[in-house]
């Protein structure tokens, strides 16, 4: 994995633009968030290395959601959509063999999960789930079909937009990230409980995925762009690599 | 070297909600998807040093167990060196994967790994570290992933002078991040998001 070798410690995670662990309109962080400061210390190696994957774990329709749970000659029920996107550091460099994992809801807005009581159907040609990583200029691709909106228990009538759930693997376990894109144009977004744990706009702009219609596929699928930023190394290190950065 | 300034945010941070293990433990959820689910196995053949269970409960404000969270754990081998493509000071035993993934118990949220007793790690400073695995938990109602440590009780000496441990200024609350024998080989470590033990989560 090329990239990789780079060593050094990870810049300070900027925890004003991140969510504060209790927010009282997410009901559930009330006993879910430390009441304690959390304590800063700079990485160590442990946080400055990570478990290494490799393409070659994937398989051939793991990044496919709209086939990769369907029973032979099926397909999932949905608009069909391409998400793209590349994964970059703070400094903007791209972050090659980062493993990304996926998981959203059907087009009805049900996850397939004994626990999920919403009553939507299941569709039995989707999983839900699909992983990739990223190649070496950052970037992935995958293909799913649009999630729905759902209701949930917190208030008495909140509803989550539309979106993907994200879980990124970089260089590091202090890159370590989840997060959930949302789509452009999307109603629900300024109503939502969890996506306004972020007070910035910028923020909730940095988690919607924009239309890109030059990557859409002509009669088959349209195209959303996302890009996920992870933690930078502020000083890096090529340790056995001829060519610096 | 490079020395750059940062141009771009970190995205985001937003909970993993309750179906995380949809995503991330897919088998252990009921969708075969993948051949299995990654970091089930730390462990790829024969491993050096003490093998021992990992195990712990994660408990809410209210001293319940979160039956929905994930926790993985990233640790060095038994001699100290991390099974990562940028660790730099010497090869890590082939067989030892040091990242664990577990979304629990589906009734009681245990998590259990069967791994091996980290070495020491000794830092390009000279500092070393005590033997220790990094914990990060993500689950419902958790906005941002919590990180800590499990440092182990048994290792007192190496533990007094950790450049981390011995630098927390409340020390009442250091033995929150022990892990303590409970059996042969077989280490728990509970973790108390709020409450009198607290455990001590890290901004690193
Ligand atoms: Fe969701």
């Amino acid at each position: 994995m090329s990239g990789a070798q780079e060593t050094g410690p990870f810049d300070t995670r900027d925890r004003d633009w991140q969510p504060p662990g209790f927010a009282p309109e997410y009901k559930s962080t009330a006993l879910r968030s430390p009441k304690h400061a959390l304590l800063r210390f700079p990485t160590t190696l442990s946080e400055e290395t990570s478990p290494v994957f490799g393409h070659g774990m994937l398989g051939e329709l793991d990044n496919d959601l709209i086939v990769n749970f369907a029973a032979e000659g099926e397909m999932a029920i949905g608009p069909r959509l391409v998400v793209h996107g590349r994964v970059l550091d703070e400094m903007g460099r791209p972050v090659p063999g980062a493993l990304l994992e996926f998981w959203q809801a059907n087009a009805g807005g049900r996850y397939r999960h004994k626990k999920e009581s919403y009553l939507a159907p299941l569709d039995p040609n989707f999983g839900g789930c699909g992983r990739t990583i990223t190649g070496e200029d950052g970037a992935y691709e995958f293909r799913t079909i649009q999630p729905g909106p759902y209701p949930w228990p917190n208030g008495p009538n909140d509803w989550r937009p539309a979106h993907i759930h994200f879980s990124v693997f970089g260089h590091g376990f202090a890159q370590r990230l989840i997060t959930q894109m949302y789509f452009e144009g999307d109603p629900l977004i300024p109503l939502c409980p969890i996506v306004g744990v972020l007070k910035s706009a910028a923020a909730v702009d940095a988690m919607t995925a924009t239309l890109d219609k030059a990557r859409t596929l002509p009669m088959d699928s349209l195209a959303y762009k996302f890009d996920i930023v992870l933690r930078g190394r502020r000083q890096t290190y090529f340790e056995n690599r001829s060519e610096g950065l | 070297m490079a020395d750059t300034a940062n141009v771009l945010k970190e995205s985001p941070s937003q909970t993993a909600g309750p179906y995380v293990h949809i995503g991330c433990t897919p088998n252990f959820s009921g969708i075969a998807m993948f051949g299995g689910d990654l970091g089930a196995a730390m462990k790829t053949g024969p491993v050096k040093g003490e093998e021992i269970t990992f195990c712990g409960t994660v408990y809410d404000g209210a001293g319940d167990a979160l039956t929905d969270a994930m926790v993985e754990i990233w640790q060095a081998d038994a001699a100290g060196l991390f099974a990562s493509a940028n660790e730099v000071r010497g090869a890590a035993d082939a067989h030892f994967t040091g990242w664990g993934r577990s979304a629990g118990d589906m009734e009681t949220g245990e998590f259990r790994f069967e791994t091996v007793k980290p070495g020491a790690v000794a830092l390009p400073d000279g500092r070393v570290q005590a033997p220790h695995i990094t914990l990060w938990i993500v689950a419902r109602g958790i906005n941002i992933g919590l990180q800590t440590r499990a440092y182990f009780e048994d290792e007192s000496g190496m533990n007094d002078l950790d450049p981390l441990l011995s630098q927390i200024a409340d020390r009442g609350r250091v033995p929150t991040l022990m892990a303590r024998s409970e059996a042969p080989g077989v280490y728990r470590f509970d973790v108390h998001i709020q409450g009198p033990n607290e455990t001590i989560f890290f901004d690193i």
